[in-house]
């Protein structure tokens, strides 16, 4: 862990899944997570893993379905339009609790879309995604070197609950070079064996892995079962920074990349006296609603997003005492500059105390 | 005394979830007779899908998964590359591969992935209540063509297992049809070849069998033996179509 090399986020979050174990890799080539699936490609045999080209992401998350159900660490890496064709296998997965890790490098939507960045896909991604009622936890990196680390502790989260997890970032996360520092490398061998997992009946009874039971009173049971593990992940897993917090009256909320700007413009507001804070959710689903809990002095957020407010749902859910949510943002791979943010922030800590 | 006959050792005591007349059983006791007789029911993991066999895993004594419609090429891909030495199966219906999951079966047969794929046709969408499949036959009615297929409005049947066989190079690939005993017993030599073929790993296997469904057909269950005699099996002839290198005659 101690030797730092300057990796871009696409090679940070490959390595960090292929530290974490992860030797299977099924993708669909889209834009911009090429740079991700094309390492894979590379790596993978070199190491004795599995990388397969698959002939649609639909086919793609069922082959990620087989592998999971197996036992085996496994993930794919697609954008918006992929993940959408993806849903149907996400929703199987839920409902067969088989763990995995999908990368969706967001680019703007609806539609094909372009490939710039964006943060289109909070929404889907927090909300389940596919039919059915079901979460997957959402990660946020904002730094290459926690695309290493998120990639890494994804699978530790996906196994431990059972559950996919989604990495959401977009191609300035992919691209960016940063020191990253790399965890430590687990041999796929080592990894605890998952008794549930589909290998062949020798010497046990036989193993299930299915995506609908056979009774009515058994789907309700699926339910009640899954809502208490969603439960429970709301309660442990929540992650976020936050920032000067102690004497905030405005907040800026914001994930990724554009909370990465973001920290600029609050810290330049700082520098000249203003009384802004930020907090940067980690998990977006389980939404951190705990960072919003303790704070009296706050009389605003802003809610800094590549999108037209989706986020903001979440912020307006969590907040305490009738303080108001701005929203900057637009979507379409706008990129907001440090200079829009301090001025929308400004515009905000002016308003903040007077509605 | 003597048992001469009783279920294959690798099936469970459960109910046949079919209606009268179907011959999903027989198939699935064929699946169970080779696995049986090869030994292998603690190496095998079966993949079922949405369709009148959703619930078969139930049938069975070892690993099974069930999965999305029409997917379960792709998922059998991501088990046997997982554990190549294993024997995986997806057992399918003709809207399950030949409709939905037509590019999942394709491309696994492409790749020559060392899977087998058992596909029933019996010609309808026979768990949604008889519509039309993409192997209905011309003129044959249907709830969703209910003055029966018309070429000329809603194409022609596709005939899968030469479709695979043309485009799958290292493959074993066959039609049986569950009719009569001579055909049945054909028809479970051709499950044990397709087990054979992916033991010895040599490629991909499908075997296609013709199987009653009365119900969807609106015929009684002998009638529809007949229906599969003297039509079904003129538009779709029996026999093994690719036969891969080293497997034994």
């Amino acid at each position: 862990m101690d030797k730092i090399d300057l990796l871009s986020g696409n090679e940070a979050l490959a390595q960090g899944a292929i530290r974490a174990g992860c030797r299977f890799f099924y993708g669909y080539p889209i834009t911009p997570q090429g740079e991700l699936f094309e390492y894979m490609a590379r790596r993978l045999p070199e190491i004795g893993g599995t990388f397969l080209q698959s002939e649609s992401e639909i086919a793609a998350i069922s082959m990620i379905y087989g592998t999971a159900a197996a036992g085996k660490r496994v993930m794919t890496a697609s954008s918006g339009p992929g993940i959408s064709l993806m849903q149907e296998g996400l929703s199987h997965l839920a409902s067969a609790q088989l763990p995995c890790l999908v990368v969706n490098v967001m680019r703007a939507g609806p539609g094909l879309g372009r490939v710039r960045p964006s943060q289109a896909d909070y929404l889907q991604a927090t909300r389940g995604g596919g039919h059915g009622d079901y979460r997957t936890i959402v990660l946020a990196p904002a730094s290459a070197q926690e695309m290493a680390d998120l990639a890494f502790e994804a699978f530790t989260l996906a196994d431990r609950y059972r559950n996919p997890v989604m990495i959401l970032c977009d191609g300035m996360l992919g691209q960016m070079m940063e020191p990253v520092a790399l965890p430590d490398p687990i041999d796929p061998k080592q990894l605890p064996p998952k008794p549930w997992a589909v290998t062949g009946a020798r010497g046990r009874g036989r193993n299930l892995v299915l995506s609908a039971p056979y009774t009515d009173d058994e789907m309700i049971a699926l339910n009640v079962e899954l809502k208490s593990k969603y439960a429970s992940i709301e309660v442990h897993e929540a992650r976020w920074e936050s920032r000067f917090l102690d004497d905030a009256e405005l907040v800026v909320v914001a994930f990724g990349t554009s909370a990465r700007i973001s920290e600029d413009a609050v810290s330049k507001a700082r520098t000249e006296g203003l009384k802004v804070g930020l907090i940067r959710p980690i998990t977006l689903w389980p939404f951190p609603r705990q960072a919003f809990n303790i704070f009296q002095k706050i009389q605003a957020y802003l809610v800094v997003e590549m999108n037209t407010g989706q986020m903001l749902e979440d912020v307006l859910l969590a907040k305490r005492g009738d303080v108001p949510a701005f929203h900057f943002g637009f979507g379409g791979g706008w990129i907001p500059s440090t200079q829009d943010i301090y001025r929308e922030l400004v515009e905000a800590y002016e308003r903040k105390g007077t509605l | 005394m003597t048992k001469l006959f009783a279920r294959p050792s690798s099936m469970s005591d459960a109910e046949m979830p079919y209606c009268p007349g179907c011959t999903h059983g027989i198939a699935h006791r064929l699946v169970g007779e080779a696995i049986d007789e090869l030994g292998i029911l603690e190496k095998v993991i079966g993949i079922v899908s949405a369709g009148c066999s959703v619930r078969s895993w139930c049938l069975y004594r070892f690993d099974m998964v069930l999965s999305a419609h029409g997917r379960s090429p792709a998922v059998a891909t991501g088990l046997k590359r997982a554990l190549p030495d294993n024997l995986v199966f997806a057992y399918q219906g003709d809207g399950d591969s030949a409709a939905i999951g037509l590019a999942e079966l394709m491309h696994a047969a492409l790749r020559c992935e060392g899977i087998t794929v058992f596909t029933i046709n019996n010609a309808v969408y026979g768990a949604t209540g008889g519509q039309a499949a993409p192997t209905t036959l011309i003129g044959q009615k249907t709830t969703s063509y209910p003055s029966g297929r018309d070429p000329s409005y809603a194409g022609y049947p596709i005939n899968m297992a030469e479709v695979l066989a043309s485009v799958s190079k290292n493959s074993y690939v066959a039609r049986v049809a569950l009719n009569n005993v001579r055909n049945i017993l054909k028809a479970k030599n051709a499950v044990i070849r397709a087990f054979k073929t992916q033991e010895g790993r040599l490629g991909f296997s499908f075997v296609e069998m013709l199987s009653a469904c009365p119900i969807g057909w609106r015929m009684t269950p002998l009638d529809s033996l007949k229906w599969i005699d003297e039509t079904m099996i003129k538009q779709y002839p029996l026999g093994e179509f690719k036969v891969p290198k080293g497997l034994e005659p």
